[in-house]
């Protein structure tokens, strides 16, 4: 054992933890008047890191006595997880401005979170998962309550706080039976341990169950999705972009490395269950939006349908279902992300107004921003020639392969019918896509919003609505499918 | 062969245009520049897609003009086009008909002109797209997308219940297309590829193709329509504006046939011969159920809707017939009914235009003021009903002798509805146009303007041509389809089900 473990591994994210040090103290010390600063060093100290991500991408190595992995498959994560902190940020900023919260905490906050999110990527091991997952989930709950003269935002940040840490101590609990039964913490010992040791124990079962039950609430898939709409409504919009965006992948990420890795032999155990989860997500996301008059609730339960997908996608637990979700996941991130940059121009008064309703006629009073939530909508409900539809075709691609290859007629049928139910059921979420684009183009207009929305908040709007328009088309489609092709090679081997 | 991607160039050539119109100011000269935008750019395109039938050659009974990319690598998902003698006509029914749509709704759409003409090239893209996409996925892609500018082109400029309209359409159609998707991929994992030409001669085992062909059914059965899926329909022309409706009529309801015939009976021929009577009893039922419900309409736009799933009715009939004779009609009687069906929506789009209203008892004895109108209305109503020398004629007989050499009855029963379409159309006519004028408005209403005739024109003249030379058209048809009857003998091992006239069919082609 050397002295000194092997840093270099991790040099992005040490990189990454300094510079939220640094600006942390440059926010401390310059008080409200840094914050527009702070916020964009914050977003270069993402865009920086990510560059480091790409640049020091290995194959495969791990570190600190394998607590720590670096492969194709974290880096890919990690690309998309800073991409989502830093248009989180980016759109935030006038939103910062005109609701007097203008402090530098708030990017660094969320540059601390996405530092816990890049360790939960990169965790190797139930203990550097834990970690991870808890400094994400403390600053996520001070961001919720960041509004903390509103109602509302307090209300959220506390339930969320108190949900989330059930769901922590339901993961340790799970995670201290995965240890009591196997007697290792190691993502790479738990998988080389079955099935020739006879550890079918009922106690390992329950373990990895309890530790999946924590990644699926953080997930936000039914059965644990309560949470979802409430925090979503009481946050901060920005805080919300942010919850539906970059902690949702990052999760993903350690939830799809849990179960292909550290479970994967146990993988006919799971593959059900998880595939029930992601068929009752699509439906109640799906038909629960359908009430919705508020536009961040909608989107909170538009979230628990995507996820369903995506959980579609990890159920095959193969390649191509860890390829799909990778592909899912990315475009979820441009069209969710874009979608919430224009729920953040919806100021009226100079008030933030958050109805459904308040988008009537949308499209006569500014055009540009009313086309590129239609952009986004038929994106979500998977129509083509928009991004979403190619996430569609690779889950759907995923569900039906993994059903000619199932082992039994019985797993094969239930995948089947699992695709054939996403498939009606993403009609049924197209109605509550279509009824946005309904009230924004064929509604008799209300009051203008405010003009203008903010430089950054309108380069967000164009660049995500761009990338979600020209996905389809092969030089974007193509090296991004590439990539996650050569990122679900290094996981699945 | 040429040398240059003609196919590509028509497909996103409107895209070119709508982001034109997009970039022009929002005054009155801007409106009026972004008119001849969408005209020019559509003419351009057409005069462009006239260009395949130079290169192409009559006597290849396979895929011609093929322009072939990798669009997703590592997972053989191709950018692939190309046209055979059968989807050639539809993309230049596509092109033709969409500055016909522009120059239509010249006066007629005063708001949102730029989001209106951008949805239509949009459309245009999507319709040409389709039916030049050799790939499964590629060819999906503009299947559904179709569903976007026509969601909103009825949505926002159609009539009183246009939302109820546009969201039932829409669902309606999205439904069954999701599934087709699910079957595409299941073909796409057998194979490994989603080359449609490989695809065609890649046999699929039994029980599969039934699954398949059944998806497939959902998808072509709504986009049809057939009964009883096809209550859309009637919404969704009713409350379309009339470049909606002609665009419906002519162009979208057609990709459903094009898709029985592509899908359903080249790639699933022993799931289509098993399916063939369930076919022809929808058809039936189709046929005469519909033209009696058309006979019942007080709202034109609804009558013509009611007679188009009839027509449609038939076409379905031709198609399962699975001989030369009954695909070459149910073929023939699409490209008919884009132009006829499309043409009557237009001069619905004429009086409605004036007087703002659908419904017949508010016409009467038009026949006296608009002696123009009633010609040019008399003609493509008896093209409608099929009456010798006009394109009608053709599609029906060929159709119904294809049926009648497969099942007697059926053509006896098919048959009756060309009667009933007679009727409805013909009371149709009379309470339009004859009679005296009671009603002071439509008394007042002026006859066809130059615009009006300068694109009935065009739609007059290839109705009569069709309907006096089909060889024209046929000539192209006949060998592609000769192909799907010979490779769907082959498949289901059955001797041609009309032995006794296969070697005249055969003749025919040549």
């Amino acid at each position: 054992m050397t002295a000194l473990p092997e840093f270099g591994i991790a040099l992005p994210e040490i990189i990454f933890a300094v510079l939220a040090m640094v600006l942390l103290m440059v926010g401390t010390f310059g008080r409200e008047r840094s914050t527009g600063l702070v916020s964009w060093l914050s977003v270069a100290s993402c865009i920086v890191v990510g560059f480091l991500v790409v640049a020091t991408d290995k194959e495969r190595a791990t570190g600190f006595e394998g607590l720590f992995i670096v492969d194709r498959f974290a880096a890919f994560m990690k690309v998309l997880v800073l991409i989502g902190s830093g248009l989180s940020i980016i759109i935030s900023l006038g939103y910062l401005d005109r609701e007097k919260l203008r402090r530098p905490e708030f990017p660094v906050l969320i540059l601390l979170a996405t530092l816990g999110m890049l360790l939960m990527i990169s965790a190797n091991d139930l203990i550097s998962l834990y970690v991870g997952l808890e400094l994400q989930s403390l600053a996520l709950y001070v961001l919720a309550a960041f509004h903390r003269d509103v109602l509302r935002s307090t209300e959220a940040g506390l339930k969320y706080f108190v949900l989330g840490a059930l769901a922590s101590g339901i993961l340790l609990y799970g995670a201290t039976l995965v240890y009591g039964f196997t007697g290792t913490t190691s993502f790479d010992k738990l998988a080389a341990l079955h099935p020739a040791d006879g550890v079918h124990a009922v106690g390992l079962l329950i373990g990895m169950a309890l530790v999946a039950t924590g990644l699926i609430f953080k997930v936000s898939a039914v059965p644990f999705h309560m949470w979802t709409p409430d925090v979503y409504e009481g946050a901060p919009t920005p805080v919300t972009a942010m919850f539906a965006i970059a902690p949702k992948v990052a999760a993903m990420a350690l939830l799809v490395r849990l179960m292909m890795s550290a479970f994967g032999p146990l993988a006919h155990q799971w593959q059900i269950v998880i595939l029930v989860i992601s068929v009752m997500s699509m439906a109640l996301g799906g038909y629960a939006a359908i009430v919705q008059r508020n536009i961040k609730r909608l989107m909170a339960y538009s979230s628990i349908a995507n996820v369903g997908y995506i959980l579609l996608g990890l159920a095959a637990a193969s390649e191509r279902g860890v390829q799909s979700v990778l592909i899912y996941l990315t475009i979820y991130l441009f069209m969710t992300g874009g979608a919430f940059a224009v729920i953040l121009a919806m100021r009226r008064g100079g008030q933030m107004v958050e109805q459904l309703s308040d988008l009537a006629g949308l499209s006569q009073s500014r055009p540009m921003l009313a086309l590129a939530m239609t952009i986004f909508m038929f994106s979500l409900g998977g129509i083509p020639p928009l991004a979403g539809f190619i996430g569609k075709i690779y889950v759907f691609r995923a569900a039906i392969d993994a059903g000619n290859l199932a082992a039994t007629a019985t797993i094969a049928n239930a995948f089947y019918v699992a695709a054939g139910l996403g498939a009606a059921i993403s009609v049924v979420s197209m109605f509550y896509y279509l009824w946005i684009i309904k009230i924004i183009y064929m509604d008799p207009p209300a009051a203008p919003l405010d003009r203008p929305a903010g430089r950054a908040l309108t380069g967000a709007v164009l660049v995500t609505a761009l990338f979600t328009l020209l996905f389809t088309f092969a030089p974007l489609v193509g090296p991004v499918v590439s990539w996650a092709d050569a990122a679900a090679q290094s996981l699945v081997r | 062969m040429a040398s240059w991607p003609v196919l590509s160039i028509i497909t996103f050539l409107p895209l070119l245009g709508a982001a034109l119109i997009m970039a022009l100011p929002q005054s009155e000269a801007g409106v009026r520049n972004m008119r001849w935008t969408a005209l020019w750019t559509s003419l351009i395109t057409f005069a462009i897609s006239l260009f395949i039938l130079v290169y192409f050659d009559p006597k290849n009974p396979g895929f011609q003009l093929i322009e072939r990319a990798e669009w997703i690598p590592g997972t053989g998902i191709l950018y692939q086009k190309g046209v055979d003698g059968i989807s050639l006509w539809f993309v230049l029914v596509s092109t033709l008909l969409t500055p016909i749509c522009v120059v239509a709704v010249w006066e007629s759409i005063k708001t949102r002109v730029r989001e209106f003409l951008v949805a239509l090239l949009v459309l245009e893209t999507m319709m040409v797209g389709m039916f030049t996409a050799l790939d499964l996925i590629l060819l999906y892609v503009f299947f559904e997308g179709v569903l976007i500018p026509m969601f909103l082109i009825i949505g926002v400029w159609g009539g009183q219940r246009r939302v109820y309209a546009a969201f039932k359409f829409f669902l309606y159609t999205l439904l069954g297309s999701v599934l087709m998707l699910l079957a595409i991929l299941a073909m796409y994992l057998k194979t490994g590829t989603t080359d449609l030409v490989v695809m065609l001669h890649s046999p699929f085992d039994r029980e599969l193709q039934m699954w398949l062909w059944l998806a497939y059914f959902a998808s072509f059965a709504v986009k049809m329509p057939m009964w009883p899926v096809h209550t859309w329909l009637p919404d969704a022309h009713v409350e379309a504006p009339t470049a909606g409706s002609v665009m419906l009529a002519a162009v979208l309801l057609k990709m459903g046939g094009y898709g029985f015939i592509r899908f359903s009976l080249q790639m699933l021929p022993q799931a289509s011969e098993y399916f063939a009577p369930f076919m022809f009893a929808l058809s039936i039922v189709a046929i005469i159920y519909t033209s009696l419900v058309a006979l019942a309409q007080t709202d034109m736009k609804k009558l013509i809707a009611y007679s188009s799933i009839a027509h449609m009715g038939l076409v379905t009939l031709g198609i399962f017939t699975f001989n030369q004779r009954g695909i070459d009609g149910a073929i023939y009687q699409m490209l008919s009914h884009a132009i006829v069906s499309g043409a009557l929506f237009l001069c619905v789009g004429v009086v409605y235009d004036r007087l703002h209203t659908r419904e017949i008892a508010r016409y009467g004895g038009m026949a006296r003021n608009m002696p123009r109108y009633a010609l040019v209305f008399a003609i493509f109503m008896l093209a409608s009903v099929g009456l010798p020398g006009t394109s009608g004629f053709i599609g029906e007989f060929l159709a119904l002798v294809g049926a009648f050499e497969v099942n007697r009855w059926a053509a006896l029963l098919a048959t009756t509805g060309i009667i009933l379409s007679a009727a409805y159309m013909l009371v149709l006519f009379r309470r339009l146009f004859f009679g005296d004028i009671t009603k002071d408005d439509v008394r007042a209403m002026p006859d066809l303007s130059w615009r009006e005739l300068s694109f009935f024109a065009p739609l007059l003249a290839l109705t009569l041509w069709m309907g006096v030379y089909p060889s024209t058209f046929k000539d192209l048809i006949d060998p592609a389809v000769a192909q799907i009857v010979e490779h769907q003998q082959q498949a289901t091992g059955h001797a041609p089900r009309t032995a006794a006239v296969a070697p005249v069919a055969v003749e025919a082609s040549r």
